[in-house]
């Protein structure tokens, strides 16, 4: 694993073979490497239960790691756990603001615990309050706010003590369009002034706006990471989408295609099947000849340059036929 | 010095939202006073059996309602620490460097303060219903020191079960199996004297009862030793739960 940059560029984060076992023996970790520099906002990009959360509670020290080592801003965050949370930002999944009392007073309470002095606190929450468009709601119980005002406070608390890393656990689920993209915009204006953030998603597009790097992780290990544009342009040529009218013989034309030259590798996502091609022009025709020559009718094909759903489509597909479950499962 | 600062802002942050639900506030102040007027009225008969030893029933139910409260109300305090589980407020607060120590004890300190409140204005009714507090000041400090170390034993029970089990229906049912026993098999609303001989002998190693003791005692401030006895019986037994409670919040924490 690479560490600092030969530059001198520092990590704020440096994940190293994480594993985490639950009680019960489930594995949510099996040896998950990453590492977020300082100033980025680094994405970790996987499906529900693929171990983003997990991470997350390891780096922010709410779990403990079974085995592996994590540095967050340079400390332990086993060894150093107190001074981990001194330097960190948390924003949870679900909201973390007490509903039962105003947005101000929430506010003050996670001053007061950072021990900010009381006239430097009041000046910082009206900084926050102003900052994220909560002054009209900041005497309000946070019970009777929206959803994306408490997504506002949730993070306008997690700066309070202006934190040197940030971690957003899935920031906008749940969130509606107007929300997610004024959220988006909080973000990246959070980066500019240095902030280095970790953020998880489930959103492709999410981490493709954001992300100046990302990690797609699946079953508890990293199966890809770098910049958007590395990854897509790491898929070699073009990919073909392929759906057939008789629905029941596509494995039997997954086996056609794979033998058509050009063609690099085939994935099977419920009815649909993808084939990375060098040159999707004279592809296509071909795919479709040899198709039609072993009596398979094509009800739809399209031709597209990869994107970073094809990203995480082939890298999650990999990861399927690694492990030895069925290439054409359908639970992608 | 960090745990009481954070004891403190937790604390202030509790009564806040306590002052916000004013309907618990006005509920919680009526029914100790509905209890006074209930048993007082239902148990009047019982001072004529002989051998009770009371000058009226008032002036023995007083302290014992006291004590009575500061059991059922510290009893659910686990219920507000659940609803933090469930909220994310816990987890954000243990990222962040705050005392965890702190975050039980301003539910505790909570329990306790809304106990002496409660006490509070259990003796003033009870004075205009004719009870006397010979024991004076420090009698009745003594008294509310007893309600609020069993409010603060039973509140950290209740915090310990909820972070162990993280079921409401759980602690609920831990903590009603506990309360109504241990009640009566104290000398809250009945003498001593008139106990059968194997509820005497439990009495004897009951909590409830060293709280209701020097309760009773501070009220009546006649046996001095007996008081100072129940008082670090029951100072023994606040500990004892106090830890209980740390070691269910250090399991909460490695079980993640």
């Amino acid at each position: 694993m690479k560490h600092s940059e030969p530059g001198g560029s520092t990590n704020a984060i440096e994940v190293e073979d994480l594993r985490k076992t639950y009680r019960g023996g489930v594995e949510a970790l099996r040896g998950l490497s990453f590492e977020v520099r300082s100033g980025e906002i680094f994405a970790l990009l996987g499906p529900n239960g693929a171990g983003k959360s997990t991470t997350v509670r390891i780096l922010t020290t709410l779990a403990s790691a079974t085995g592996g080592s994590a540095r967050v801003a340079g400390l332990d965050v086993a060894s150093d756990a107190r001074e981990v949370r001194r330097r960190i930002g948390y924003i949870a999944q679900g909201s973390g603001g007490d509903p039962l009392i105003t947005g101000r007073e929430n506010l003050q309470l996670q001053g007061q615990i950072f021990r900010l002095p009381p006239k430097r606190l009041r000046q910082r929450i009206d900084e926050l309050l102003a900052l994220f468009q909560l002054e009209d709601a900041a005497a309000r119980m946070v019970e009777t706010y929206s959803g994306g005002m408490r997504r506002r406070l949730d993070v306008a608390m997690g700066l309070i003590h202006q934190p040197e890393v940030l971690f957003l656990d899935e920031p906008t689920t749940g969130l509606d369009p107007k929300s997610r993209s004024v959220m988006w915009k909080e973000v990246e204006r959070l980066a500019r002034e240095g902030l280095t953030i970790l953020l998880t998603t489930h959103y492709l597009e999410e981490a493709d706006h954001l992300a100046q790097r990302l990690a797609i992780i699946d079953h508890g290990s990293v199966v890809v990471a770098g910049s958007p544009d590395e990854l897509k342009g790491g898929l070699r040529g073009d990919l073909v989408s392929i759906e057939l009218r008789d629905r029941d013989r596509t494995d039997e034309a997954r086996a056609t295609i794979e033998a058509v030259d050009g063609v690099s590798r085939v994935l099977r996502t419920g009815v649909e099947l993808y084939a990375q091609v060098d040159q999707g022009t004279s592809a296509v025709p071909a795919v479709v000849g040899a198709l039609e020559k072993a009596g398979l009718e094509v009800a739809q094909i399209s031709l597209s340059r990869p994107s970073l759903d094809d990203v995480y489509l082939t890298a999650t597909g990999q990861v399927f036929q690694q492990g030895g479950a069925s290439a054409s499962s359908d639970d992608l | 010095m960090d745990f009481f600062k954070d004891t403190w802002y937790l604390y202030i942050r509790l009564v806040r939202l306590t002052r916000r639900m004013p309907v618990f506030l006005l509920l919680s102040i009526m029914q100790p006073v509905l209890w006074m007027l209930l048993f007082g009225q239902l148990f009047a008969a019982v001072i004529t059996i002989p051998g009770f030893e009371a000058d009226s029933y008032i002036q023995f139910i007083a302290p014992g309602i006291a004590i009575m409260t500061a059991l059922f109300s510290a009893a659910y305090s686990g219920m507000g620490l659940l609803r933090d589980i469930e909220g994310g407020v816990l987890d954000r607060l243990l990222a962040t460097p705050v005392s965890r120590g702190a975050i039980v004890a301003s539910r505790v300190l909570l329990a306790s303060s809304q106990v002496v409140l409660q006490a509070g204005v259990i003796l003033v009714m009870a004075f205009f219903l004719g009870a006397r507090p010979h024991g004076g000041v420090l009698g009745l400090l003594l008294l509310l020191l007893a309600a609020a170390l069993l409010a603060a034993a039973f509140a950290s029970t209740s915090c310990g079960l909820a972070l162990l089990t993280r079921r409401q229906e759980l602690v609920i049912a831990a903590m009603n199996f506990m309360v109504l026993p241990m009640t009566f098999l104290s000398s809250m609303i009945m003498s001593q004297n008139l106990m059968p001989a194997w509820i005497r002998t439990m009495a004897r190693v009951n909590p409830v009862n060293w709280a209701v003791i020097a309760a009773r005692q501070g009220f009546e401030g006649q046996n001095l030793t007996e008081l100072a006895t129940s008082l670090a019986l029951l100072s023994g037994f606040t500990l004892v739960c106090a830890i209980f409670a740390v070691q269910a919040f250090h399991r909460y924490q490695r079980a993640m």
